[in-house]
């Protein structure tokens, strides 16, 4: 793999392919050491244009545990109020030699673009609102421990669809590995035309009874200046997921942080259902397992085409 | 053509030979030679018949066809203040290469043309610097602030062609009411984008399914219908004069076609890109296809066609809005709107719509052209004794889009890259030649 930019580029073979891996890699994490030496030596660039804890740091973790070598540039800001263009920053770190650079920007698209400026291979961690490919995989690693296959489940998504990159790839992927899934939530922001991405649509949560897993979705809380909403608590009377909601028999999800008591109650939080933490340790594995597939497809452009791969060639260790 | 001006050059002197001639205002479609001396259209002879005078340039011109040159009432020529998008100089070569006579500047520059004074300057630039003609809006409002009018009278008296915010739409009615109430004095069309900002708010693209998809923001199609129906009627009740900028919806044909059967003094401009393409090809977050207002739908796509056919829209504007690489070069949220025009309207226009047998080649060669009377201009025609402002075309040489460079200062083409039918050979615009392509070949008698 070259590149991984959306959910879309991948066939269902390649993510059960991914998939298989990071359950490699979490075997891996219970030993005690917990490296392997694949990639010693290799560098990994975290570009990263919005704030984000748990996608950098699992990104890092993950860059480290192929033994590969890490940078983290955070910048806030568009590149214009910085003064630097995305262009020029990728054009400066590319002088790194990096073998791939994972990048975040609150701009769709923004990933396709550097991977036409770099030989680097690239990682989408998030473009606006448009996709986040290693979200949706490690949803469906965490799906596939609990549920085996995921043909013929039934997913609904629940909350502010319209606004949300997980979403858009969530539901590329859950229906590419064969699940139902339906999205529900406030006209406002789960409009029809969602139907598109090739879902359900919904706009209340009538009938979620049949779901085998309720994926809850972040609140931003400005949607409310910005009157998609007119208050918290009438979202929360409408779309909360609570223990009301949920039966024993559906599990729970939520890319996180977590807006206690308005998307999800606390009490299904804390339950056995949740798999809200599985998410996150899933997430290091995972991405351990996207940046083999892409430190390895770079391995393989630079060992047929050694002049297409630049000045990144590292030395042998 | 007192609104418009061109740097002065020699007359054009030329004989066209067997051009196959099409001005259907002029009742012509038929092969002639076509005499052209000191700059006017002196004779149309039988083909084969005239025989160049001492010292005219007699041209092959069998199996080309010689239409009356195209006039864009909307253009954007970055000038003053960002020269370094487009200039008098580069816009007006790239005009002359699409085959167009005569060229309207819109005024959203920087600063923006406000003021008597700094238009009588442009119009001087005009003067020594713009291959054929150009012609100035003024702004409706200071700054385009959209809250105070400009001097409209005086930005006549130095020779503004008619009054527009382009780039931002006259929010308030009440200003618009008291402009088109002022209109009564000094004239000039009051042209509008039309948009409502609370409804269009931070949007990049048409909202539907493939904004949907992508994530992006949507601008849904009745942030400018609305507008079209307010504003239709404010003109109705001052009994104004206005035209609407570059419609790209459905919904405002629909509009617009109800206000001008209720007799009010409407017009309309569509642009090459919303009749040719649609909100799919944003799919690839390619910026050259970022434009406001955005790329609609298909059955939007096919609604403007069929009004541009009938007339309920008037004529074709290419919204000719030069970016520079670096600033196109950014995430497509992040990109300016806006898509040269003006080097690939007619060939994209006749590849994608007459070639297939959509629309035929006399109507696109009309509302190429009609843009000059909706904003009371001159109409080239081909007629012993006027002005020559000609086009000669190979409808049937192919070219790929930007493969050969742009005579535009920039290069932000929707186009770019595209194979298409139809290359201009020689434009002749008030009476000069203003544009030979490279590969023409000629002989002088």
């Amino acid at each position: 793999m070259r590149h991984l930019l959306s959910i879309e580029d991948l066939s269902r073979e390649e993510i059960s392919g991914i998939l298989d891996r990071a359950a490699f890699f979490a075997q891996v994490a219970d030993r005690r050491i917990k490296k392997v030496p694949s990639f010693r030596g290799r560098l990994v660039i975290n570009l990263f244009y919005e704030a984000s804890t748990r996608t950098r740091s699992s990104f890092e973790l993950a860059a480290k545990r192929l033994s590969a070598d890490v940078l983290n540039v955070v910048s806030t800001g568009s590149s214009v109020e910085k003064g630097e263009s995305l262009r020029d920053t990728v054009a400066t770190l590319s002088a790194y030699g990096p073998d791939a650079i994972v990048i975040r920007s609150p701009s769709a698209g923004a990933p396709g673009l550097v991977a036409g400026w770099t030989h680097a291979g690239v990682v989408n961690a998030g473009d606006g609102k448009h996709q986040h490919p290693t979200q949706a995989l490690l949803d469906l690693y965490t799906l596939r421990e609990r549920l085996g296959t995921l043909e013929g489940r039934s997913i609904w998504i629940v909350g502010d669809v319209l606004h949300s990159r997980v979403a858009r790839s969530c539901v590329q992927a859950f229906t590419a590995m064969g699940a139902r899934v339906t999205v529900a939530g406030p006209p406002t922001l789960v409009p029809g035309d969602l139907a598109a991405l090739g879902c359900e649509v919904r706009h209340t949560l009538d009938g979620i009874g049949e779901a085998d897993v309720v994926y809850a979705l972040r609140l931003q809380l400005e949607r409310m200046s910005e009157s998609y909403l007119p208050s918290l608590r009438e979202y929360a009377a409408n779309y909360q997921i609570d223990a009301r909601r949920l039966s024993s028999h559906q599990l729970l999800m939520h890319p996180g942080p977590v807006n206690r008591g308005v998307e999800l109650s606390g009490e299904v939080i804390d339950s056995p259902q949740a798999l809200i933490t599985d998410q996150v340790r899933a997430g290091v594995v995972v991405r351990m397992a996207v940046l083999f597939e892409v430190l390895a497809g770079v391995h393989a452009l630079q060992a047929a085409a050694p002049e297409l791969a630049g000045v990144a060639e590292p030395q042998v260790a | 053509m007192s609104l418009l001006v061109a740097a002065p050059g020699p007359p054009a002197e030329l004989l066209l030979r067997e051009a196959h001639v099409l001005d259907p205002r002029a009742g012509l479609d038929g092969a002639h030679d076509v005499l052209i001396r000191k700059g006017v259209i002196v004779e149309l002879a039988a083909p084969g018949s005239a025989k160049a005078p001492a010292g005219v340039e007699s041209i092959e011109a069998s199996g080309k066809h010689l239409f009356p040159a195209f006039v864009d009432p909307h253009v954007h020529l970055r000038t003053p203040g960002q020269q370094h998008k487009e200039s008098l100089e580069t816009g007006t070569r790239a005009a002359a290469a699409g085959g167009y006579c005569a060229i309207v500047a819109m005024p959203n520059t920087s600063p923006a043309v406000d003021d008597p004074t700094l238009l009588r300057g442009l119009i001087a630039s005009a003067r020594e610097q713009a291959r054929i003609r150009v012609g100035f809006m003024a702004a409706l409002s200071v700054g385009l602030g959209g809250e105070q009018l400009t001097e409209m009278a005086q930005l006549r008296e130095a020779g503004a062609v008619g009054f527009t915010d382009d780039g931002k739409p006259v929010s308030s009615a009440g200003l618009l009411r008291r402009a088109l109430q002022y209109q009564r004095l000094c004239g000039g069309v009051i042209a509008l984008h039309e948009e409502d900002a609370t409804l269009s708010h931070r949007g990049a693209m048409h909202e539907g399914a493939v904004s949907a998809t992508l994530g992006l923001a949507g601008i849904p199609s009745i942030s400018e219908s609305t507008m079209i129906a307010r504003d239709a009627l404010i003109a109705a009740h001052e009994g104004g004069r206005v035209h609407f900028q570059h419609l790209s919806a459905r919904s405002s044909v629909e509009v617009l076609a109800h206000a001008k059967a209720s007799g009010a003094a409407l017009s309309a401009e569509v642009c090459p890109h919303h009749l040719l393409l649609t909100d799919e090809a944003v799919r690839s977050l390619d910026t050259n296809f970022k434009m406001n207002p955005p790329l609609r739908s298909e059955d939007d796509r096919a609604a403007l066609v069929d009004a541009l056919r009938d007339g309920t829209i008037d004529c074709i504007a290419t919204d000719h809005a030069p970016h520079s690489r670096d600033e196109k070069a950014v995430p497509f949220e992040e990109a300016p709107m806006g898509t040269t025009g003006l080097e690939t309207a007619f060939a994209a226009l006749y590849s994608g719509l007459v070639a297939p047998g959509t629309l035929t080649l006399a109507c696109l060669v009309t509302r190429l052209s009609d843009g000059a009377a909706v904003l009371e201009l001159p109409t080239p025609t081909i007629t012993p004794g006027a002005e020559a402002n000609v086009c000669l075309i190979d409808l049937a040489a192919s070219w790929r889009v930007g493969e050969a460079g742009y005579e535009s200062r920039s290069a932000n083409c929707c186009f770019a890259g595209r194979e298409l039918s139809a290359r201009t050979l020689l434009t002749v615009a008030a009476g000069q030649l203003a544009y030979r392509a490279p590969v023409f070949a000629t002989s002088v008698g």
